[in-house]
């Protein structure tokens, strides 16, 4: 046993070798989250699949569950068979420090999709992010430069202590202690993104005669609970609306809400890293460290069937097709 | 044999609120000796084990263990003045090992030295003969070595006294000799022991002195080889015979050519009673006679398949069916009221009024409910027609005495209109007029045509109902008695012999 | 032991859980006094109790079924949100794949999500009834798993149910002044309440609870009304799923009907239920499950601080049933009694119930 990292290290040599000799296929190993978790994951497992593909020059394994220490056996059975790049988003932050030091040991480069992990930067090559606190900061800017003041917001809280929530919260908390706009309202999900209870946030605000003009839901399910309770209340929103309606997540049927004029705003958060890192490997130029990737907004102006195609996730009602 | 007293027990007296359980009752035990603690049920043989173990506290009376006297304040303490229990139910933990189990709750330390506790359990288990590995867990052993490793622990803390309570109840007669051998290798060491059983053969076996109690009073001690098998059961059933003319037996009817409405042939059941075969014709009140153990209560339940009936043949009216679940019986005609009010009988949360049409409710089957109009009427029927006393149909049956909420039952089966109703210990537990109300119901029934098998603990009653006895011993039927004339010496005779044959 | 609790909460098992929804309906007042205000909305009821039984109707439906389960097989099925997202992705995928949507797809669509909702019911009671597992033990396969298998028959997206049909269900039917969700609830209590008038179900399950020896030794099969109960908890899954897809107009496997189970054991415990089975009041689950929406939504009107909410929610339960126990009723007879006390001349007796 204690010979095996010495010939792991050998095949390894060998394989880089004739790889650039021959043109041989590069060996990723997938460490990710079960693609049941969410639409933004599915997302992200296919497109994992769709990039790292052998028409594309990959000999590719992917792991999906969600306990760590599954994720952790499956990453060093990816050392174990030699991969060339080990790519891992981590079901918790922790724990990794072993595995990742006896990874650069065996010479595997690491990259970090989607979720970071604690531990020495020098474990890793880099990390490509979300940047929940960007989405957050986008959709803040989107309101300060679209609603006239006095802007009123109802702000629709994720499951609380998620990363979502805390970075997506920050930027209109702040905006609203700078003054430049107001929180009437402050509901969560509470262990949940659940569609109902987002409802039921927006109900109380009405019934307690908030006055509001901005819905802030801190996803797609929630702005529609958000929406279907304005609905009932017989309150206009939207396009030519009293109350503007921003989500999050670019779900194709939230897009489809927008480019109708049914809601105002959504926020991107790119389940698709795969490209980037590909495009990182094939250079053979990988950054050092922590990047975020570039999200966008779209609004009922600037959205368009290629955004919602090319950007989209989850299923596409078609065009037109409202969900309410 | 050593004559040396170590438990001297004198004049013990114990009451709870309406009943007298003990009175005036002196116990002795030497050391070396196993002494049988015989009486039926209600003599008050667990009242004076629990005083003797500190569950109770005498009202009057004195113990003396070897010429000190002392007073049992809790189990815990007569465990330390050296008095070990094993119950019938073993009260261990079948998951942990066998050298926990024997050392568990015990030690004073927060730490648990493993290697010598289970050294130490090696030596117990080996000098006592148990064939058990400390470490092994307690669930693999068998019943039988669990009873043992429960005497195991009982004996470890220097015990003087052994009480076993029913110890053998569950164990076949290997097990039974491998128990005993081990119960004499504890006498050899010079340990008193009382043996709690209901199995007359295995007293006559193994114990030395008898001490019969009934009524909560000492009937005697006695040396086991001095007294016969037929005297040590008249001791404990009582000779007082009531005057049995005051009730009016009916004739047997029995013809040889009617049909008989039940008949079984080589019937037995998953709880462990010996294949018997059984008749009952139209108007006949048969019972099950034989000391509480004998399998009386088994044998009426594999008639109504409360228990997984594993052979015999069963015909109704003369035509062969299966009887494979209570309800293939009452669809037969057949009604049981159970020997355990509270477990098997009552649903105590339940009204008198839901407690009563029970029965019938589920005859008629899961879509006909009785409107509540009719359950009301029922139920008003059978309260005034047995004299049920309750404040009203609505009431939960919990809240009745025991003898109105042994009525409901009856009232449960009478409205089902049985062809053949079994009661198992009717009048148990119930105030005397009450029980001469359902004696008299019994055999108005049978004068309507009804059959009726009936058990009773009391033999006299059973006598006055019955025509026809079936003697049960050790979980067999032993003979058959019947006639107008049988007497509780016949049935007393018959149960003594049946063991010697 | 719960026996003895049940003993005191029977005669006035309503107590409860009417003595807890006065309280929240007497702190919502105070709030505002407009809490009753009804108007109408785009020609259907609107206002705070339009809301609540509109938003509880998915916990009402479970809180029945949670309820027989309960009473008995003495324990509780935690996986009936799973069950709920399960039939209704199969509702969906029915629906979605029958081409053109008419109120004939919608309910064959919906008898076979009541169908798949029966056979989890029966897998369930299977292991409870036939193997013996605990129930908690038995559903938390489901709990663990089922959200997957939901998934998997979404075809791994959330798949959008955008026909003019189930947006009627899931909000109002033109002309009709009371949201659809609220009249499906309304007609499946009903037909709870149909059923108990008539079958033996209420007395099967309780003699079951009560005392499976006796229930067997008077011819009930135990292990048969633990299945049933299971069965029907199915249906009721299938009922709530149904309606919270059309709600929601889309199967989110994820949120759909997510830690619902916890809502509904408390509503049957809030109705004066035992969880430990034996004698149950559907009434009371019902009342409990509405009480849980209105103490729901009653944080969200007292504007507790989100992060705060769950710690909020768990100190009014508590001090709720505390008030409403029956130990502090008869503590307040008490002492109301020897205030009465001076103006009476005789002295009378009293009983606890």
């Amino acid at each position: 046993m204690k010979r095996l990292p010495l010939l792991l290290a050998v095949i390894l040599v060998l394989s880089l070798g004739t790889l650039a000799a021959a043109q041989d296929l590069i060996k990723v190993g997938i460490v990710n989250l079960p693609p049941e978790e969410s639409g933004y994951r599915q997302a992200n497992v296919e497109d994992m699949d769709a990039v790292f593909s052998r028409e594309n020059g990959y000999d590719a394994k992917q792991t999906n569950t969600a306990d760590n220490s599954e994720q952790i056996a499956a990453a060093r059975g990816y050392i174990r068979d030699g991969v060339d790049f080990l790519l891992i988003s981590a079901a918790n932050a922790s724990g990794w420090d072993d595995v990742l030091e006896s990874a650069k040991r065996a010479g595997v480069r690491v990259i970090l999709f989607d979720r970071a992990i604690d531990t020495d930067p020098s474990n890793y090559e880099a990390a490509l992010l979300s940047d929940m606190y960007y989405e957050g900061q986008l959709a803040t800017d989107w309101i300060l430069a679209n609603v006239p003041e006095p802007i009123n917001v109802v702000l629709i809280r994720g499951q609380l202590g998620s990363a979502a929530e805390i970075g997506r919260s920050a930027p209109l908390l702040e905006a609203a202690e700078a003054g430049k706009l107001n929180i009437v309202a402050d509901g969560t999900g509470g262990d949940t993104w659940s569609l109902e209870e987002a409802r039921k946030v927006v109900e109380a605000a009405i019934a307690a005669g908030k006055d509001f003009n901005v819905i802030y839901a801190q996803n797609d399910g929630m702005a529609q609970g958000a929406v279907q309770a304005l609905e009932a209340a017989g309150i206009s929103h939207g396009k030519d609306g009293k109350v503007k309606i921003i989500g999050f997540d670019f779900n194709r049927f939230a897009l489809r809400n927008v480019q109708a004029g049914y809601w105002d705003a959504d926020v991107q958060c790119n389940p698709r890293q795969a490209s980037q890192i590909d495009q990182w490997i094939k250079s053979g130029n990988i950054p050092k460290g922590i990047i975020y990737q570039e999200e966008l907004i779209l609004d009922t102006n600037t959205i368009t069937d290629e955004h919602i195609e090319k950007y989209g996730i989850n299923a596409d009602p078609g065009k037109g097709v409202i969900t309410r | 044999m050593q004559s040396e007293i170590i438990l001297k027990m004198e004049g013990i007296c114990k009451s709870f609120p309406g009943v007298r359980a003990l009175h005036n009752v002196d116990f002795t035990l030497r050391k070396g000796e196993i002494h049988a603690l015989m009486g039926e049920n209600g003599a008050g043989k667990s009242t004076l084990i629990k005083i003797l173990t500190g569950v109770y506290q005498r009202d009057a009376g004195k113990i003396d263990l070897e010429g000190r006297p002392v007073h049992p304040r809790s189990p815990q303490d007569a465990q330390n003045m050296g008095i070990g229990t094993v119950f019938q139910e073993i009260a261990l933990c079948p998951n942990l090992t066998v050298a926990e189990n024997i050392f568990i709750g015990r030690s004073r330390d927060n730490f648990v030295h493993w290697k010598k506790m289970n050294a130490k359990a090696a030596e117990i288990l080996d000098s006592l003969g148990i064939p058990a590995s400390p470490t092994q867990e307690l669930a693999s052993c068998s019943i039988a070595v669990q009873q043992m490793i429960a005497i195991a622990r009982a004996v470890d803390m220097d015990c003087k006294i052994l009480i076993l309570d029913e110890p053998t109840s569950s164990l076949d007669e290997d097990e039974v000799q491998k128990l005993f051998a081990l119960m004499r290798q504890l006498k050899d060491r010079g340990v008193g022991i009382i043996f709690i059983t209901h199995f007359i053969d295995q007293v006559y076996e193994i114990s030395d002195r008898i001490t019969v109690l009934r009524n909560g009073e000492l009937i005697g001690e006695y040396e086991t080889s001095a007294l016969p098998q037929i005297e040590l059961i008249s001791k404990m059933m009582g000779k007082a015979l009531s005057d049995v003319s005051a009730m009016k037996k009916q004739e047997l009817r029995k013809s040889d050519d009617s049909v008989p409405v039940f008949e079984a042939v080589n019937l037995s059941s998953a709880a462990g009673v010996k294949p018997f075969d059984f008749t009952i014709h139209k108007g006949e009140v048969n019972g099950f006679a034989g000391l509480l153990g004998s399998g009386r209560s088994e044998s009426v339940r594999a008639i109504f398949a409360a228990d997984k009936v594993t052979s015999g043949e069963v015909k109704v009216n003369g035509k062969r069916v299966k009887i494979k679940s209570p309800l293939n019986a009452m669809k037969q005609g057949i009604g049981y009221l159970p020997e355990d009010r509270k477990g098997d009988g009552i649903i105590d949360e339940l009204s008198v009024r839901d407690n009563l049409i029970l029965a019938l409710q589920v005859m008629k089957g899961f879509f006909r409910p009785l409107s509540r109009k009719q359950a009301e009427e029922f139920a008003e029927e059978f309260i005034e027609k047995l004299d049920i006393k309750t404040p009203s149909t609505s009431t939960p049956i919990k809240s009745l005495s025991g003898g109105n909420q042994q009525k409901v039952v009856l009232a449960r089966w009478l409205l089902t209109h049985p062809n053949y109703l079994i009661l198992d210990e009717p009048t148990r537990g119930i105030d005397v007029g009450t029980k001469v109300e359902i004696q008299k119901l019994v055999l108005a029934l049978a004068e309507a045509g009804m059959s009726l098998t009936f058990i009773s603990s009391e033999i006299d009653e059973m006598l006055r109902v019955c025509s026809r006895l079936i003697v049960m011993k050790d979980r067999e039927i032993v003979g058959e008695l019947s006639g107008l004339n049988l007497s509780e010496q016949d049935v007393m005779h018959m149960i003594a012999q049946g063991g010697q044959s | 032991m719960p026996r003895l609790k049940t003993q005191v909460n029977r005669s006035s098992h309503l107590f409860l859980p009417l003595s807890v929804l006065a309280i929240l309906i007497i702190i919502n007042l105070i709030k505002g006094a407009d809490y009753f205000k009804i108007t109408i909305v785009n020609g259907a009821f609107y206002g705070n109790i339009p809301n609540i039984l509109f938003g509880a109707s998915e916990l009402v439906i479970l809180s029945i079924g949670m309820t027989l389960v309960t009473a008995a097989s003495r324990g509780q099925d935690i996986s009936i949100g799973e069950s709920g997202a399960i039939s209704s992705a199969i509702f969906v995928q029915y629906v979605l794949r029958s081409g053109n949507v008419t109120l004939g797809t919608i309910l064959v669509g919906f008898l076979i999500s009541c169908v798949a909702g029966m056979i989890i019911g029966a897998f369930n009671g299977t292991l409870v009834s036939f193997f013996n597992v605990q129930p908690m033990v038995a559903t938390l396969i489901l709990f663990l798993g089922g959200r997957s298998i939901a998934f998997i028959i979404d075809g791994k997206v959330s798949p959008i149910l955008a026909n003019e049909i189930s947006n009627r269900i899931g909000t109002v039917i033109p002309g009709v002044p009371i949201h659809t969700p609220i009249i499906l609830t309304a007609v499946f209590i009903a037909v709870v309440a149909v059923v108990l008038k008539t079958t033996n179900l209420r007395l099967y399950v309780e003699a079951v609870g009560i005392n499976p020896n006796a229930a067997r030794l008077n011819g009930i099969n135990p292990k048969k009304v633990i299945f049933l109960t299971f069965l029907i908890m199915g249906i009721c899954a299938a009922v709530a799923g149904f309606i919270a897809v059309n709600k929601a107009g889309r199967h989110d496997s994820v949120n759909l009907l997510k830690f619902i189970m916890m809502d509904a054991i408390l509503a049957v415990a809030l109705g004066g239920n035992s969880l430990a089975g034996g004698k149950f009041s559907i009434t009371g689950s019902v009342i409990g499950a509405y009480t849980i929406e209105v103490l729901n939504r009653t944080l969200l009107r007292l504007e507790v601080n989100p992060e705060a909410i769950k710690v909020f929610k768990a100190v009014f339960i508590i001090v709720l049933m505390i008030i409403a126990a029956p130990e502090v009723r008869v503590f307040a007879k008490r002492v109301l009694d020897k205030v009465k006390r001076p103006s009476r001349t005789t002295p009378y007796a009293r009983q606890v119930d």
